[in-house]
C-alpha cells in the first residue's frame, strides 16, 4: 500500500460524479445522525391532535400516527440503521480477514477445515436464521449486529484468503520466511497492509448489504423494537397508513435506498482506484 | 465430466448434513415447549408426559436428531404445531406460487438484462452506459419491500389498475385473476434480478470485446450488431445460466419478503407465517429446504460453469 495508490483512489473518486454524490450523502446522513439531538423536536414527543399531517415547512417529512415529527424520527432511525450497519461491517470484516489469512497463510489442514466451515455457513439460508435467531435471542440492537455480522463474513474471508495466497509466494515474504521471522510477524509486516485495499472493498459492500438486511428485518417486525426506530421498522409501520399518508413510507425508503446506493458506488469506485488494471468502469 | 459432477455430488452430502446439524440445532435451541401445543385445560400431567414421549421428546438431542433425519429422508418434515397437517405436503402445496412467480421474474429479467447488458457494456463509459449501470445501483440497492409498498401505492391505490394483494380474487378462478395479480410482485422481483444480471453482462460484455475474435470479425467486414448480437452475445449467454443455478438457491428467501409484501401465498409466506407463530417444524423444513435448493443451486451453477467453458476445472470454482 503505497502512496501513489491512495492517490490513484483519491482520483478516481473525485473525477467521478457519482462518486462525489456519494461521498456528499454518505457525509450529510452521518452528520445528521450524529447530531441529530440538535433538532428542536422530541423524536419520542406525543401529539395525537396533529398526527398524519402531510410534510410542511414546519414537519419537512410531516408527521406519523402518533402526531411525532418523522423527520426527527428519520434522523434518530438513522442513528440505528447507520450504526448497525457499520458494526455489522467491522464484526464481520474482522471475523472474515481473519479466517481469510489464516486459511490462506497456513493452508493445509487449517485451510480446509475453514473452507468447509465457510461453505457450511454459505448453504444455510441466511435471512430464515437471521429471522429465526432474532425470535428467540431477544432483538436488540447489539443481538442484531452479531447475528448479521456471523451471516455475512463469508465474502470477505473468501477474497482475502484469494489475495493472501497469491501474496504468499511474493519474493519479499519467501525472503522474511527464509530469513527466520515468525508467522505472526510476517503476516502483521508484509501480508496484512497488502490486504488493505481488498478488505476496504469488500468492507464497503458489506455495510451496503448490512444496512439492507437490517432494514428487511425490521420491516418485517424482528429487528429493533420500538420506541427505537430505524428507516425499516419507519416503514413497518408506515405500511398501514400508506393509503392517505404516502410519505410515511416514501421517506425512510427513499433514505436506505440512498444510503445503500452511496455504499455500492463507492465500493465500486474504490475497487478500480485500487486496481487500475480493471480500467474504468 | 461425469467423473467429476458424481465427485461434485459426493461432496454434497456431508455438506448437507452438516447444515442439517445446524439447523436442527438452531431450531433446537429456541424457547418454547412444543408439547404445549397439544396440551388442553382439562389433561393431567401423564398425559402430557405421555405426549412428550410420544413425540420423542423425552430423548437426548441426538437421538432425536436421528430419528428427525430418518422421518426427513423417507418424506416426512414432521406436523405443524400450529394446524397439525404434514410440514411436506404444506411446502409442496406452496411450490407452485413461488416456483410460478420466482420462474416467471428470473426469465423476464434474463431476457432484459442481455440486450441491456450487451448495449451497456459496448458502449462503455458513454451516456448510455452510464443511464443503464445507475439503473443497474438502484436495482440492486433498493429495498425490495419498499418498491413493493411504493407498487401497491401507485398502481393498486392510486390507479386501481392492478389488486395488491393475494394470489387470487374469491369467487374468480381464471388463469388472468392470477396474472393480474402477480404482475406487481413479479415487476419487484424482476427489478431485483435484472440489476444482477446486467451487471454480470455487462462487465462480461466488456471482457469479451478486448477478444481476438471480435477484432477478426470486425475485419471481416462484420457490422457492430452482427458482432454484438451474433458472436458476443453466444459466449455471454453460458455464462448467464450458471447464473440461474445461483437464482435457485434463493427462490424462497429471495421472495420472502416479497410474498410477505403482497401477501402471496408462496413457500416465503408460509415461512414467515411460521416464524411469527414460532411453528418450528414448518420453520425447520423450510430451512431445510431451502438449504437443499441453496446446495444443488451451487452445484448446479460449478456444474453449468464447467459445461460452458471447460478450461474451467469442476471444484475450483467454488473455492
Amino acid at each position: 500500500m503505497n502512496r501513489s495508490k491512495w492517490r490513484n483512489v483519491r482520483n478516481e473518486l473525485f473525477s467521478n460524479a457519482f462518486g462525489i454524490a456519494a461521498l456528499s450523502i454518505l457525509a450529510i446522513f452521518t452528520l445528521a445522525a450524529a447530531f441529530a439531538f440538535l433538532s428542536p423536536m422530541d423524536p419520542n414527543a406525543l401529539d395525537i391532535t396533529a398526527k398524519l399531517q402531510p410534510p410542511s415547512l414546519h414537519h419537512l417529512f410531516g408527521t406519523d400516527d402518533y402526531g411525532r415529527d418523522y423527520f426527527t424520527r428519520a434522523l434518530y432511525g438513522g442513528r440505528v440503521s447507520l450504526m448497525v450497519g457499520f458494526a455489522s461491517m467491522i464484526l464481520s470484516t474482522g471475523i472474515g480477514a481473519t479466517i481469510g489469512i489464516v486459511s490462506g497463510y497456513f493452508g493445509g489442514w487449517i485451510d480446509n477445515l475453514l473452507m468447509r466451515l465457510l461453505e457450511v455457513f454459505l448453504s444455510i439460508p441466511s435471512f430464515l436464521v437471521l429471522l429465526l435467531l432474532s425470535v428467540f435471542l431477544s432483538p436488540s440492537v447489539g443481538n442484531i449486529i452479531v447475528i448479521i455480522a456471523f451471516l455475512m463474513w463469508m465474502n470477505i474471508a473468501r477474497i482475502v484468503r484469494a489475495e493472501t495466497l497469491s501474496l504468499k509466494t511474493r519474493e519479499y515474504v519467501l525472503y522474511a520466511r527464509a530469513s527466520g521471522q515468525n508467522s505472526f510477524g510476517i503476516i502483521l509486516k508484509h501480508i496484512l497492509p497488502n490486504l488493505v485495499p481488498v478488505i476496504i472493498v469488500g468492507a464497503t459492500n458489506n455495510i451496503a448489504s448490512a444496512i439492507l438486511m437490517e432494514s428487511s428485518l425490521s420491516f418485517l417486525g424482528f429487528g429493533v423494537q420500538p420506541p427505537n426506530a430505524t428507516w425499516g421498522s419507519m416503514l413497518n409501520n408506515a405500511q398501514s397508513y400508506v393509503v392517505n399518508s404516502p410519505n410515511l413510507a416514501l421517506f425512510p425508503g427513499l433514505l436506505i435506498l440512498l444510503t445503500v446506493l452511496s455504499f455500492n458506488i463507492l465500493g465500486d469506485i474504490l475497487r478500480v482506484g485500487f486496481e487500475p488494471k480493471l480500467g474504468r468502469r | 465430466m461425469r467423473q467429476l459432477i458424481a465427485r461434485r455430488l459426493l461432496q454434497a452430502i456431508p455438506l448437507l448434513f452438516v447444515v442439517s446439524v445446524v439447523c436442527f440445532g438452531l431450531v433446537k435451541l429456541a424457547p418454547g415447549d412444543p408439547v404445549l401445543s397439544f396440551v388442553t385445560p382439562n389433561m393431567h400431567a401423564e398425559d402430557i408426559e405421555r405426549i412428550r414421549h410420544n413425540l420423542g421428546l423425552d430423548q437426548p438431542a441426538y437421538v432425536q436428531y436421528y430419528h428427525w433425519l430418518m422421518e426427513c429422508l423417507s418424506g416426512n418434515l414432521g406436523y405443524s404445531l400450529v394446524n397439525h397437517q404434514p410440514v411436506f405436503d404444506q411446502i409442496v402445496d406452496r411450490i407452485p406460487a413461488t416456483a410460478g412467480l420466482m420462474g416467471i421474474s428470473i426469465a423476464l429479467a434474463i431476457l432484459i438484462a442481455i440486450p441491456l447488458g450487451l448495449i451497456a457494456g459496448s458502449n462503455r463509459n458513454r451516456f448510455i452506459d452510464k443511464a443503464i449501470n445507475l439503473f443497474a445501483y438502484i436495482g440492486i440497492s433498493v429495498p425490495t419491500f419498499w418498491l413493493g409498498i411504493l407498487a401497491i401505492y401507485l398502481f393498486a391505490i392510486k390507479l386501481h389498475w392492478l389488486p395488491s394483494m393475494g394470489m387470487r380474487t374469491i369467487g374468480q378462478n381464471s388463469a388472468w385473476d392470477i396474472i393480474k395479480h402477480g404482475i406487481l410482485p413479479c415487476a419487484v422481483l424482476t427489478f431485483g434480478f435484472l440489476a444482477s444480471y446486467l451487471r454480470y453482462i455487462r462487465s462480461g460484455t466488456i471482457s469479451q470485446l478486448k477478444e481476438d475474435y471480435v477484432q477478426i470479425q470486425y475485419a471481416f467486414g462484420s457490422k457492430k450488431s452482427t458482432v454484438l448480437f451474433r458472436h458476443v452475445m453466444k459466449h455471454i449467454l453460458l455464462p448467464v445460466i450458471t447464473l440461474l443455478g445461483l437464482s435457485i438457491g434463493d427462490l424462497v428467501t429471495g421472495a420472502l419478503v416479497t410474498e410477505t409484501v403482497f401477501s402471496w401465498p408462496g413457500i416465503g409466506s408460509l415461512g414467515m407465517t411460521a416464524v411469527r407463530g414460532m411453528d418450528y417444524p414448518v420453520i425447520l423444513g423450510i430451512t431445510i429446504f431451502s438449504a437443499l435448493l441453496l446446495v444443488f443451486g451451487n452445484l448446479l451453477a460449478d456444474i453449468l460453469y464447467g459445461v460452458a467453458d471447460p478450461r474451467i476445472k469442476l471444484g475450483e470454482v467454488s473455492s
